[in-house]
């Protein structure tokens, strides 16, 4: 894996749903917004995961998602990091243990940070980018 | 031996400057925009820390693509856009001018419209190549905004070239009596108006050629993912977004030239080296300023065109004007004749 400095100052974030209840969705929407200006730090949604650096995966990974959601993720070209919005991702959340889950979304691709909260505050989905470029200087750092 | 070493130099210097003033640009306009929708948006070196990024990620050849012409179509695009800025006058720096010695001498105006077809092209080509459906739907997209917005920049350029020849001048096509008369200078207060009709329909053939919004239909990020560039990455989607930073300079340049040639270096009284560096600020002025009015500000205050909107606008509005403009400008001329035609 190959990190330049200029890698963490411009983060193209793709965005995937794998069955959330759109209430994540929303909110990464709202730390899009002119409000909070990602843009500053040279963070902007794309839309195609060819293009992305950053997979921000809501939902609790369903079971038709599951191929979609690893085909999206060989997609991306690399070095890439992968963020776990909300709550279902990690545990499941309010579908716990439901018949159709093949999450959560850590058995389904390898994820970098998990922004918990049902759904996180556009703050904390915000930290949590903050906490991905932290990781990706802490890797540059132990590569050289 | 030594003017082609001069010409190679000057190649390699005017690529330079179109890949380092098209990101400025870019950066420019991302900071425009951002300040318009109140934002404080990115810093505005941006677009080169983005070239970066890009060249440093690895670049993906999806499994059904054709990967020779996959590969080839960026590397194209990129050459043709620099290529363009080699016949577009620089400030005083003109293409069959004496610092830069360059491939220029054959070069003019209807060269320089073909030339900017291609990139283009070469995205349509790219598109088809990788193998996926919503790049081929962005492919034919961007074949109909191309055959849509052709006729009415031919328009402008040869209603324009034709007054030129009118006044007298040999070699109306040519970018150096371009550069030398502007046109204001030589039509009359009907012409005049004609020249402002032929102005807006460039400025609005300017957005449609770098497939910004409002005519981004081919690239539609929402509907198409991309479109075109759907399944390019890394060192291919930098040399594209590279071509686009070098049309951005090409098109804003190519209005300069039509409507805005004028230089700044006769007015305060410089000559010599300093008078080209002069000049190509504030050609670099210019550029912004058409940049902004063409790009930036349609581009923030609109939303995008459907397909068949793109055709109607192109054909129908913008191709009446500029028939508007070029019948007011060749009546002008005619007049000047005393009334013959010829
Ligand atoms: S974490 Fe909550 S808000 Fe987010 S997708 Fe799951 S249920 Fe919806």
């Amino acid at each position: 894996m190959k990190l330049s400095p200029s890698f963490n100052r411009s983060l193209w974030v793709f965005h995937v749903n794998s069955g959330s209840c759109n209430g994540c969705d929303i909110e990464i929407v709202a730390a899009l917004c002119p409000r909070y200006d990602p843009e500053r730090f040279g963070i902007k949604l794309v839309g195609s995961p060819r293009h992305a650096d950053v997979l921000l995966v809501t939902g609790p990974v369903t079971h038709q998602m599951r191929d979609r959601v690893r085909r999206v993720y060989d997609q991306m070209a690399s070095p890439k990091v992968v963020m776990c919005i909300g709550t279902c991702g990690q545990s499941g959340g309010v579908f716990y243990d439901s018949y159709n889950l093949d999450g959560p979304l850590d058995q389904v691709i390898p994820v970098d940070v998990y922004v918990p909260g049902c759904a996180p505050r556009p703050e904390a989905i915000i930290y949590g980018v903050v906490q991905a470029i932290a990781k990706l200087e802490r890797l540059e750092r132990s590569v050289k | 031996m030594s003017s082609l070493l001069v010409t190679i130099a000057g190649v390699i210097l005017v690529t330079i400057f179109g890949i380092i003033a098209g990101l400025f640009l870019m950066g420019v306009d991302r900071i425009c925009a951002a300040r318009m929708q109140m934002r404080q948006g990115p810093p505005l070196i941006q677009p080169f820390i983005d070239i970066r990024k890009l060249l440093s990620k690895d670049s993906q050849v999806p499994a059904n693509a054709i990967p020779s012409l996959f590969n080839a179509a960026p590397i194209v695009a990129f050459a043709s856009a620099v290529t363009v800025l080699f016949y577009l006058p620089l400030g005083s720096i003109l293409p069959v001018g004496t610092p830069l010695p360059m491939v220029g001498e054959y070069g003019d105006l209807i060269l320089i419209m073909y030339l900017l077809t291609v990139p283009a092209l070469a995205m349509v080509a790219g598109g088809f190549a990788s193998g996926s459906p919503y790049a081929s739907v962005g492919a034919q997209r961007e074949m109909v905004t191309m055959i849509a917005y052709e006729f009415p920049l031919a328009i402008a350029i040869i209603a324009i070239a034709w007054r030129l020849a009118v006044a007298g001048l040999v070699m109306p096509f040519s970018v150096n009596t371009l550069a030398a008369n502007p046109i204001w200078t030589v039509v009359g207060p009907i012409g005049i108006i004609g020249c402002i009709l032929l102005l807006i329909v460039l400025a609005w053939v300017t957005p449609a050629e770098l497939s910004r919004i409002p005519c981004d239909t081919p690239e539609a990020e929402t509907e198409l993912c991309g479109g075109l560039l759907v399944e390019y990455s890394g060192r291919n989607l930098a040399l594209f977004s590279l071509s686009m930073a070098a049309k951005l300079v090409a098109m804003a340049g190519l209005a300069v030239l039509l409507f805005l040639p004028w230089n700044i270096s006769p007015l305060i009284g410089i000559s010599g080296i300093g008078a080209a560096g002069a000049d190509l600020v504030f050609f670099l002025l210019k550029v912004i300023v058409v940049m902004f009015f063409s790009v930036t500000l349609v581009r923030v205050v609109m939303a995008r065109f459907r397909i068949n909107t793109v055709v109607s606008l192109y054909w129908g509005w913008l191709t009446t004007i500029g028939l508007i403009g070029m019948f007011l400008i060749i009546l002008d001329g005619s007049m000047s004749l005393g009334g013959c035609l010829s």
